[in-house]
């Protein structure tokens, strides 16, 4: 095991679990969370102990749009609703600059976030220097994404992670939005943003259950330095779902790694909270399996689904199709552009709907 | 037909790029090009046979023979700074940066609205590309709320464009607003690193109300879209536009989508920044209405 990273902001235990049921799941959710749920799901993850919960749309704060879909509810609302219920618990928010914008973050602060998690694609971390100053100069914890990880080398990895906390950033996160990174890939990765960024931030893992490996890859991360793990409740969130916070906290409870949360309490959770609201159970079927064979942004998956059942084309050809086209988080609109294509040219095969 | 004396400040890949477009044009003639360090750029001017000079805009200002026309190609800053000078000579100033001293104008939206405007701003990339097709669509129905996501490679997304990204979101938002003809507006831009780079893409959501004529709107885009084919000749429709009906989450209203390519004309800036070049052919375009309306008498 090489050494953990000592920055001085985030966590002082081994790992912190960042739940992010509010926010990965509201892409599940196809962004449709109520109130009640969100300070049901608070609630509950507050009580079991889990420190940093995050609440936004999928897409981030101010993600709400045709694009992504609208929110039932404005996430602003969600965040104040959050931070009534938190006890001891932080709330976080996502904020993806180019969707999102300081004005979100700054109404996101005001609702009671205090964690910032920006995001950008994994090449592209410049576009984030003004979000984690403006972040800073509200006093909030800063944790910065580096989205699609897979889609670019451990070293250039960790150049952008360096950009984000010469900005203010406080904890890098190899993200996996694919599932598309297998073990050694995903440690790869973690090693290289603690070489680079360790003595002045944490470092921290996102993944996601696309190839099953999101809780496999978590505990190589937190083994190769990572301190912050992020997780949903039942794997709510988008693509095959989240590593779920449930089996994370039991595998480091069954580690003797001290994550201050109470498995028999997000059991609890998982089951009887977030369950009974489940549209459902994340699982990797054919078409989330594609996404992270084929390396594609795991929120693509339901609104790959809607433009598959739209044109009569199937859905696992559109992520196939957006994968080998290289499309990031952001470019769900591209979906509907391939799944007329595809349309189009079975048209032409007169591959029609009888075949 | 005369031309006008136009002059071009910064010469970067974007002033360079106007040049380019400019030295093909019946009604501008680019006298200058203004820089405030020696660069590769001003060299290039030199070469295309432009006085060019590192003076800055002190140095324009000192020429015997003033242009009529200045194209600002610099930043927000600089163009705040000279825009007083300019217009105090009656130089009629067209700004590419993000200052918006002047109206915003997107050329078949709103130029003549503007057509005696001292400073004319071009907004945004994605609010050239997209801004025409809100409009075409809102003159035929009310368009309740507009969005549009503009996807560009990430090797043509500038310096500027990366330190100040919500700029883009709030300046082409409300340009959706207010030249789009939409109570509200979203604008949301994603930089794609892909090898080789993607052409610049623009979707384009309108919501529309229940039983909105179809056929009109499809006609108006596609009519619209052969406007902006005149100045920029690579933007082109990818699909037909799409109608969804109402939902509920809508607000009960429909939705119609339009899928546009925008791929430059490599006049020096490479094809797949289309949305480059979007902004050098619209500010050439304004540029010669400028020109033919009220500069050149025939």
């Amino acid at each position: 095991m090489t050494a953990a990273t000592t920055g001085t902001a985030g966590t002082t235990r081994p790992v912190r679990l960042t739940d992010t049921t509010l926010r990965d799941g509201s892409h599940a959710m196809q962004h449709q969370f109520t109130e009640a749920q969100v300070r049901d799901t608070v609630r509950a993850l507050d009580g079991a102990g889990v420190e940093v919960i995050e609440v936004s749309h999928g897409d981030g704060i101010g993600g709400s749009s045709f694009n992504y879909g609208f929110s039932k509810v404005e996430d602003i609302t969600l965040v104040r609703a959050a931070a009534e219920e938190a006890d001891q618990a932080k709330i976080a928010i996502l904020l993806v600059p180019g969707i999102g914008t300081m004005d979100d973050l700054r109404n996101a602060r005001e609702a009671g976030a205090s964690v910032a998690r920006i995001a950008t694609h994994c090449t592209e971390a410049d576009v984030s220097i003004q979000h984690f100053g403006l972040a800073r100069s509200l006093d909030m914890e800063t944790v910065g994404f580096l989205m699609m990880s897979h889609r670019t080398t451990p070293e250039d990895l960790a150049r952008q992670g360096r950009i984000m906390v010469d900005a203010g950033c406080q904890c890098v996160y190899a993200v996996d939005s694919a599932g598309a990174l297998v073990l050694g890939e995903a440690e790869a990765r973690i090693t290289a943003l603690v070489a680079e960024v360790g003595r002045e931030a944490q470092v921290g893992f996102h993944g996601h259950q696309n190839l099953s490996l999101g809780v496999a890859n978590s505990v190589l991360a937190f083994q190769s330095g990572a301190r912050q793990i992020d997780g949903s409740l039942c794997a709510l969130g988008a693509g095959a779902g989240n590593s779920p916070t449930e089996v994370l906290a039991a595998t480091f409870n069954h580690l003797g790694v001290e994550t201050g949360v109470d498995v028999g309490g997000v059991l609890d959770a998982a089951e009887e909270v977030v369950r009974p609201y489940l549209p459902r159970w994340p699982k990797a079927d054919r078409t989330a399996i594609v996404q992270g064979w084929a390396g594609v942004y795991s929120s693509f998956l339901i609104h790959a689904e809607h433009a598959a059942e739209r044109y009569g084309v199937p859905a696992h050809e559109i992520l196939q199709r957006a994968g080998e086209a290289g499309y990031v988080g952001g470019q769900e609109d591209m979906l509907i552009d391939l799944a007329l294509q595809l349309k189009q040219e079975r048209e032409k095969e007169g591959h029609l709907s009888w075949s | 037909m005369g031309k006008a004396l136009a002059a071009i400040i910064g010469p970067g890949n974007i002033g360079t790029d106007l040049l380019a477009k400019l030295q093909r044009s019946d009604s501008i003639e680019v006298g200058y090009m203004v820089g405030v360090v020696e660069s590769d750029g001003l060299q290039r001017a030199r070469d295309a046979g432009i006085e060019a000079s590192s003076g800055g805009l002190d140095w324009l200002m000192r020429q015997p023979e003033l242009p009529s026309i200045v194209f600002d190609a610099t930043s927000a800053k600089a163009h705040k700074a000279a825009a007083p000078a300019l217009e105090a000579a009656g130089i009629v100033a067209i700004d590419l940066t993000p200052a918006a001293v002047g109206p915003l104008v997107s050329p078949p939206v709103n130029f003549r609205e503007h057509v005696g405007a001292m400073n004319i701003n071009m907004i945004s990339c994605g609010a050239q590309a997209t801004v025409p097709i809100v409009h075409a669509v809102s003159s035929v129905v009310p368009v309740a709320y507009a969005e549009i996501v503009a996807s560009v490679a990430s090797k043509s997304a500038g310096p500027g464009t990366r330190a100040n990204i919500d700029e883009f979101t709030h300046t082409t938002s409300r340009a959706v607003r207010e030249l789009g003809g939409t109570p509200r507006g979203k604008a949301i831009i994603v930089l794609n690193p892909v090898e080789p780079p993607m052409m610049m893409r623009d979707t384009i959501f309108c919501a529309i109300p229940e039983g909105a004529d179809e056929d009109a709107i499809t006609h108006a885009v596609v009519d619209r879209v052969a406007e902006v084919q005149e100045y920029v000749p690579g933007y082109t429709l990818r699909q037909e536009p799409q109608f969804d009906p109402p939902r509920e989450m809508w607000g009960g209203n429909g939705r119609v989508s339009v899928f546009i390519e925008v791929q430059g004309a490599g006049d020096y800036l490479p094809t797949y920044a289309g949305n480059l070049d979007i902004m050098t052919a619209a500010a050439a375009r304004v540029g010669e209405l400028v020109a033919t309306e009220r500069l050149v008498t025939a």
